[in-house]
Order: C-alpha cells, then structure tokens, then sequence
C-alpha cells in the first residue's frame, strides 16, 4: 500500500490537515490498514519537497498546517492509478518451501502437514468474513479490502488443495505402475 | 441441544473385494443456532454425510439423532414426516418444481404435513418476503434469476419449524456476489435459532460456518478451533507500508 498516493488521493478532494488525513485515511480502508500520525507527517513533508503537495504556510508547524495538492501531484496520482505493481516475479513462498520440504523429508505425513496450513487459513478466513458480516453494507471500502484478503487466502488453500490431490495421484499412479518401490521414492521426495 | 448427532456413522458401498468406505467413524454434533461447514475433496464423503443427515440415505453402520429421534429405528413414512417437519434441504440445482410458483415451491412441504393451505401460503409470502422474494411470489422458476432461485430454495427450506438446514454446495452455479448474499442468508437463519450443515469445496463460503469440519477420505480429520474476534486481525495485519 503506497501511504503517498493514497494520501495524494485523499488530498485531491481538498485541502486538509494530518490527523484529518490520517482518520480518512484508516475510515477508507475500513481499518484495516492503520497509519501511525508520524507516518502521515513524514510523508507530507516528503510530497511537499518533491513538488507534489503545499502547505499553507511554513510558519505553523505540525497539525496547525494544513495540506492542498499540486497540479504536479495531480498527474503522479493520475499515473500512479494505471501502473500495475510489480507482480512478475513472485517471491520465495514460504509456503511452497514448506510443502516441498515436506514432500523431500523422509518419513513426513506430507497431507497432515498441508492440513495444518489449510485449517489455519480457513480460521483466518472466518475472521474475515466475521468482519465483513458485522460491518454496514454501506461500508464499500472495508468489503473490497476484506473480500481482498478472502481471495489471496482462499488462492493459498486452492493451491493446497491442488498440491494434496497431485501427491495423491502421483503416489497412486506410481505404486501402479511399478510397485511400491516408487511409492517409497515419491513419499522420501527423492523423485527429482 | 444437540439438533443433529452423528455417532460412530459408516457407510459402505459394494462388497468384499469391492467394498468402499464412503464413511467411517463419523461423531458430529451441531447444536441449535450453530453453522457447521464440511470441506473435503471431491470423493471424500461430503454429500453422502449428508444424504444420511437428512434421511435421505440409511447408514451401515452408527446412530443419528434429528431433533431427538433416533434415524435408524424410524420407518420410512415416519422418517419422510421428519424430513417435512423438520429438515429444510437447499441443493446445488436449487431442485424447484417447475410447474409451481415461487411461492407453491415454498408452501407444499408444509401443505404436505398438513398446514391449510392459506396458512402455509401466508407463511411461504412471508418466508419469501424475509429473502427479499416478495414480488418474485407468483414467479414461476424460469421466470427467476438463478440467484432468485436459489433465495426461493432457501426460503423453502427455513419455512415453518424447520431446525436443520442441510445446504450441498449451495451456492454453485452462482457468482461470488450471489454466492455470499445466500450465506448470508443461512447464516442470519442460524442466528435466528437453526442449526445448519453446509457442505463445499470453498473455503470462502466455509469461512460463513462457526466451525468447519474437514473430511478426508470418509473420515473427519480435522476441524478449526472457535475463530478469534476481529480486534485480532484489525490493526495488526496488513500494516500499511
């Protein structure tokens, strides 16, 4: 979450003060990303110096000082919206390493494992949805951030999912073919 | 009270050499106004748990408990009478009589256990009404939406004294946003004293569920702890960077 460009955001409406920035900012996510009142002020004063934003005056200092942006800051923000973050390499997954350790490590119950991941992602999707379920409907901001993390945790636990039926099949079709010799070679990990 | 209570359940399929266990050792206990979702894999036993919850299936082995009654010692009208007055059932194909209104769909199990008919009328409007349907009453079926469908299916299903609600996969056919709208639906029947069992593959419409039970080849092998309120979650994760 880019704390710059949403607050650039929040100043396109108008101008306003830092604690003020800081409430909306929090009101708007639903929460569900909270901004300590430092954060906000290092940050304005850091959209001042590059051009992006204005204060009133340099005379008042801290919450006095109220924040307006520029035309400068209106077209970062305009761009800001259309470039994709970088999403093309992803990260060491701690969860796959986990998995595939797990599949390698002699004598590991590879589905109790994945089962242990699952149940814990279920549990933290439930208390998503406790949220989502109490907030207002009205409340747009806190769904779409809630509902964001239902996918990406519900995208782990399909994986899972798919990983546990893939080891399933592959112990199964090779105990078939060859005998459990292979079975054994699979559960050990020693297949690559 | 526990509203339904598996004990010791098997069911097996086939003989000897073909012998399968679709279930095995199954104890499940769902209390009034508790929402309980089974996970599994497809071929884990997810549907025939609860065929055999509904008394739809006879189990081979093991004791369930309805509201009380014991399945396995009911004759077949008795069991049929159980399922009408007690048991509301909401299926992936939403199972709507095609030549009856929304509203006929709604009131014929209760006109089939003996409500008058103006009464089970009275009381299908105003299940229906409860889900946002009120308009959609005279509808027939292909008239509806799939997510009006599904809502009707609902509403047939919490109608009258119903106690237990058994939904398999019930919100397949439908996008996330209707998906939701028909857990939530379920959900708000359980705060209102319902006990429910819902079985699905997704984890987002079992996180809806107090307590999700996952089954693994017949067996139950796990299930989540009472999740954690949301001050856990609030301003801790997800900490803006």
């Amino acid at each position: 979450m880019s704390v710059r460009h949403a607050l650039l955001a929040l100043l396109s409406e108008g101008p306003k003060y830092g604690l003020q920035l800081r409430e909306e900012f929090e009101a708007r996510t639903g929460e569900v990303w909270p901004l300590n009142v430092g954060q906000v002020y290092t940050t304005l004063q850091r959209l001042e110096r590059d051009g992006l934003a204005q204060s009133d005056g340099s005379d008042t200092e801290g919450p006095q000082r109220r924040f307006r942006i520029t035309e400068a800051g209106r077209e970062e923000l305009a761009g800001w919206l259309r470039t994709p973050p970088d999403m093309t390499s992803p990260p060491r997954d701690e969860l796959v390493m986990k998995i595939l350790v797990a599949l390698r490590l002699p004598g590991t119950d590879v589905p109790g494992v994945i089962q242990a991941h699952r149940r814990y992602l279920v549990q933290l999707m439930q208390q998503w949805t406790r949220i989502k379920e109490a907030a207002p409907e009205s409340d747009i901001g806190l769904a779409l951030a809630v509902d964001a993390e239902l996918f990406r945790l519900d995208s782990v636990i399909r994986w899972l999912d798919s990983a546990d039926g893939r080891i399933k099949r592959a112990a199964a079709s090779s105990q078939q073919e060859t005998g459990p010799m292979v079975k054994l070679r699979i559960r050990t990990g020693v297949t690559r | 009270m526990s509203v339904l209570e598996m004990r010791e359940v098997s069911r097996v399929y086939g003989q000897g050499a073909n012998e399968v266990h679709a279930l095995a050792g199954i104890d499940l206990r769902v209390e009034a106004g508790a929402m309980v979702a089974v996970m599994g894999p497809s071929g884990s036993g997810k549907s025939t748990l609860l065929t055999i919850a509904g008394s739809l299936e006879a189990p081979s082995g093991g004791e369930v408990w309805v509201a009380g009654q014991e399945l396995t010692k009911m004759s077949r009208n008795a069991k049929a009478r159980l399922r009408r007055r007690s048991i509301g059932f909401v299926f992936q194909d939403f199972n709507l009589l095609p030549g009856l209104t929304a509203a006929e769909n709604v009131s014929l199990p209760l006109e089939l256990d003996g409500t008058p008919a103006r009464k089970a009328r009275v009381a299908s409007v105003r299940a229906l009404e409860g889900l946002g349907l009120g308009e959609r009453a005279a509808n027939f079926p292909d008239q509806l939406s799939g997510g009006e469908r599904q809502r009707v299916a609902i509403a047939r299903a919490v109608v009258g004294d119903h106690q237990l609600l058994l939904a398999d996969e019930p919100s397949g056919a439908l996008d996330s946003a209707n998906g939701e709208a028909v857990m939530r639906l379920i959900h708000a029947a359980c705060k209102r004293g319902m006990a429910a069992v819902v079985v699905t593959h997704d984890a987002q419409l079992a996180s809806w569920a107090d307590r999700v039970v996952f089954l693994r080849d017949g067996r139950i092998t796990d299930q989540t702890m009472p999740p954690a309120g949301p001050e856990s979650l609030l301003g801790q994760t997800g900490q803006a960077r």
